[in-house]
């Protein structure tokens, strides 16, 4: 089974590059059974939308 | 004509995009320099905006593509530090999730944060938010703004910098785990012990 730890660096690189079929396929059958990875994943992606957000603001 | 209504709310703008730009250039004249010029072009399409919202996007957009000329001409002429003592610590924070066989550790493994949608409602969670970016290596946060906030493909960010693209990969790798970490023990984690 893929190391979390390779697998945080597989959810940082889908947000810049397309993963390949296998790297998917390894990534979804990882994050079926590891919680922790699942909510790093989330947290990746509140980063990038809180990024997004960080102009739009209004305060 | 200049509608100076228009006029003064761009000018209550001002003081953001100082502090944006200064965060993405590091450097006080350029970020000076950076603003000045969307002031002035946003001055002259001014008429075609209704709406506060609107015409803060709209020169914010400006002022983005500014910030990208400026690091594209500076390109290879500002050294970028190299790997340096604070990347290695981040790296050694990170490193202390994992047990030994690179999984999670009890106590690294990360949980679900509250409500996030919730926090970037919140000013206070754009302070903490600012204040995470402003303690990463300047290199670290370098990256991830150009990526991030720019909106850089990676490989227009490694050939600027002189990167090598799996470099570039850890390097943002590197400023969302450290960026992660803070947010939680910023805002999430404490929200949940409260």
């Amino acid at each position: 089974m893929m190391k979390c730890k390779d697998a945080t660096h597989l959810m940082s690189e889908a947000l810049d590059r397309p993963l390949s079929r296998g790297e998917r396929l390894n990534l979804r059958l990882h994050l079926l059974f590891c919680g922790g990875c699942r909510a790093f994943r989330q947290q990746m992606d509140f980063l990038r939308l809180a990024s997004r957000r960080f102009l739009e603001r209004n305060d | 004509m200049i509608d100076s209504g228009n006029a003064d709310l761009i000018s209550g703008f001002r003081p953001q995009m100082l502090k944006f730009a200064r965060l993405q250039l590091q450097d006080e004249a350029a970020a000076d320099d950076a603003v000045q010029e969307a002031i002035e072009s946003a001055l002259i399409g001014l008429d075609r905006f209704a709406g506060r919202s609107a015409l803060k996007t709209w020169i914010f957009t400006i002022l983005r593509h500014k910030i990208i000329d400026t690091l594209r001409e500076r390109g290879r002429t500002v050294q970028i530090s190299s790997f340096g003592r604070d990347e290695g610590e981040l790296d050694e924070a990170f490193d202390m999730l994992f047990k030994e066989n690179e999984h999670w550790s009890p106590q690294g493994r990360p949980q679900a944060w509250g409500d996030p949608e919730e926090a970037l409602a919140q000013r206070q969670f754009w302070q903490v938010f600012e204040t995470c970016l402003e303690v990463l290596p300047a290199r670290t946060a370098r990256v991830f703004m150009m990526r991030e906030f720019l909106g850089f493909e990676t490989d227009e960010i490694c050939a600027t910098l002189v990167l090598t693209t799996s470099n570039c990969n850890v390097i943002l790798h590197r400023a969302r785990a450290a960026l992660r970490q803070c947010l939680t023990h910023g805002w999430f984690g404490a929200e949940a012990r409260a």
